[in-house]
């Protein structure tokens, strides 16, 4: 579905990405795990449109996506949960959702597609009339959520979707990405939180400093002994 | 004291006939402060040619009426029309160019624009003061009891409040108006929604301009003399009416409006040995509510940032 291919991002002469290439199938989650700074929401704003790549490419269904603007880029399918949220904090939690659907069209489709996010997230419902920006963290996690599906993408981008929220919190939204990718929306999720990460992927890639350094299942990675020292927390003598 | 027997002179019709004058400079204050305050908050500049387009519409108005004949009420349509191209011209031409430019650069742009129409107007339109054409159904008095008031100063505030309700439904009830609230906000992921931020900057402009535009023409039936400098100073007044209440709101900027506009005509009206001082008072009013309150009057909630 998506196809990145020896892409470059640098930002004023440094590389932030260096020619990493990466697949994400129809119908997968897949995960990119690394530490701060290795690239990853660089990434994920370059196949989005927000940042300019150097070379390289994205190909969105064999469709080009480098050269194209965000409202294109959005225009074919695909939709960011932004790091941090980033709900509108100035706009209802209802006029948030409608402007998730700014690009479409259909009104009666929009009004169910509302009622439908609202029977996922009663929470959201309730603050209907709320400004966005009174919500608690985990319910903003869920309006961002929320306001890029009303585009009805067919590929979802996440970014750090966990970060910042409690344990409990931090479970239902994993949940509620494994529910979206169960109705047939494909994942590009990208985390710090390794753990719970590669526990839903199908597929993981590691990022380092701009550059692939590790690939396979999630079950692979989250087994390999390497990631559990880097990523897990966990120390590679710890079996005794 | 002097100050008591002025007001004890004063009769009710001359408090009356001041009072109306209060509010209609509060009301054109108010209309003008609207465009800085709805330019701040998407852009977060200064749009200093906001008083130059003022001055633009003025003459629109008085070559619709006076060099090409058209009936008032059509060229009142013909002005907001061009004016708000005007506005739409000038962010497409000096600020867009600026959009991922350091702030600085994008508020010397607008300094340049203003300049730049000043002297455009100087060179077309000559420095010398134009009358602004007469329109006797506007500026016919009416008498109420012993108060003599022109219907304009009627007209104005009316209109201004016309103008309000019209701006806060499209702000808050369209999806226009939605998409300059979360511009304003946040542009990057205004631009991932879908929303081409280019043309709700656009409609911001059109929309403080076409204001402006109402203003002006006002403006000029109630202040007829028109000059090419003739922005400046009702733009500066009008830049400080929107910070009083708080930039980026824009019922502050209406309420710092009439705060300057009543304030201004009182200061003629009961210390006429200060009217020197005129247009100081603004300055004044600005300095004493930095000092206590340095966002504005309304500037506390900025939920209703455009």
């Amino acid at each position: 579905m998506l196809k990145v291919d020896n892409l470059v991002v640098s930002y004023g002469g440094i590389e932030a990405l260096k020619g990493i290439s990466l697949e994400v199938p129809d119908g997968e989650i897949v995960t990119i795990i690394g530490a701060n700074g290795a690239g990853k929401s660089t990434l994920l704003r370059s196949i989005i449109g927000l940042v300019k790549t150097k070379s390289g490419s994205i190909k969105y269904n064999e469709k080009e996506l480098t050269g194209l603007n965000s409202q294109a880029i959005v225009a074919q399918g695909i939709s960011l949960v932004p790091e941090g949220r980033r709900v509108f904090p100035n706009l209802s939690v209802l006029e948030n959702l409608q402007i998730g659907a700014y690009m479409r069209k259909d009104s009666a489709g929009i009004q169910k597609d509302i009622e439908a996010i609202y029977e996922k997230f009663p929470r959201l419902q309730e603050r209907n009339w709320q400004m966005a920006g009174t919500l608690s963290g985990g319910e903003q996690q869920m309006l961002a959520v929320g306001r890029a599906m009303m585009s009805r993408p067919k590929l979802l981008l996440m970014d750090e979707p966990s970060l910042g929220l409690a344990p409990l919190i931090i479970k239902n939204i994993f949940t509620i990405i494994q529910q979206l990718n169960k109705e047939g929306i494909t994942v590009l999720l990208i985390e710090q939180n390794a753990n719970m990460a590669l526990k839903v992927a199908h597929r993981a890639y590691v990022l380092e400093t701009g550059n692939i350094t590790m690939t396979g299942t999630g079950k692979e990675l989250l087994e390999n002994p390497q990631i559990a020292a880097a990523y897990l927390g966990r120390k590679k003598h710890k079996k005794n | 004291m002097e100050i008591f027997q002025t007001i004890a002179n004063m009769t009710g019709a001359a408090l009356a006939q001041h009072v109306a004058n209060g509010i209609s400079l509060g009301s054109l204050y108010a209309l003008i402060a609207i465009g800085y305050t709805m330019v701040y908050g998407i852009l977060l500049m200064i749009n200093f040619a906001h008083g130059d387009i003022v001055m633009m519409a003025c003459y629109f108005a008085y070559f619709g009426i006076a060099v090409f004949n058209l009936p008032w009420y059509i060229t009142v349509v013909v002005t907001v029309v061009l004016t708000a191209l005007l506005g739409a011209l000038i962010e497409r031409t000096a600020y867009r160019p600026l959009r991922d430019a350091p702030k600085n650069s994008v508020l010397i742009s607008a300094i340049g624009a203003s300049f730049l129409l000043e002297n455009l107007a100087n060179y077309l339109f000559s420095g010398r003061p134009k009358r602004f054409p007469r329109i006797p159904i506007l500026e016919q008095n009416v008498s109420l009891g012993s108060v003599q008031i022109q219907v304009i100063s009627f007209v104005i505030p009316v209109v201004t409040i016309l103008g309000l309700l019209i701006l806060l439904h499209i702000v808050n009830h369209t999806k226009t108006g939605m998409a300059m609230r979360a511009v304003s906000k946040d542009y990057e992921i205004a631009r991932v929604m879908g929303i081409n931020i280019d043309n709700v900057i656009s409609a911001t402009f059109m929309i403080g301009s076409a204001l402006a535009a109402v203003g002006a023409f006002m403006w000029g039936v109630k202040y007829p003399g028109i000059t090419p400098m003739m922005g400046v100073m009702p733009g500066l007044k009008c830049f400080i009416a929107a910070v009083i209440g708080g930039i980026g709101n824009i019922k502050g900027a209406v309420l710092g409006g009439f705060i300057l506009g009543m304030g201004e005509i009182m200061i003629v009206a009961f210390f006429p040995q200060l009217s020197g001082y005129r247009d100081a008072f603004a300055f004044i009013v600005l300095i004493v509510i930095l000092f206590y309150k340095p966002t504005g009057l309304m500037g506390e909630k900025l939920m209703e940032k455009v």
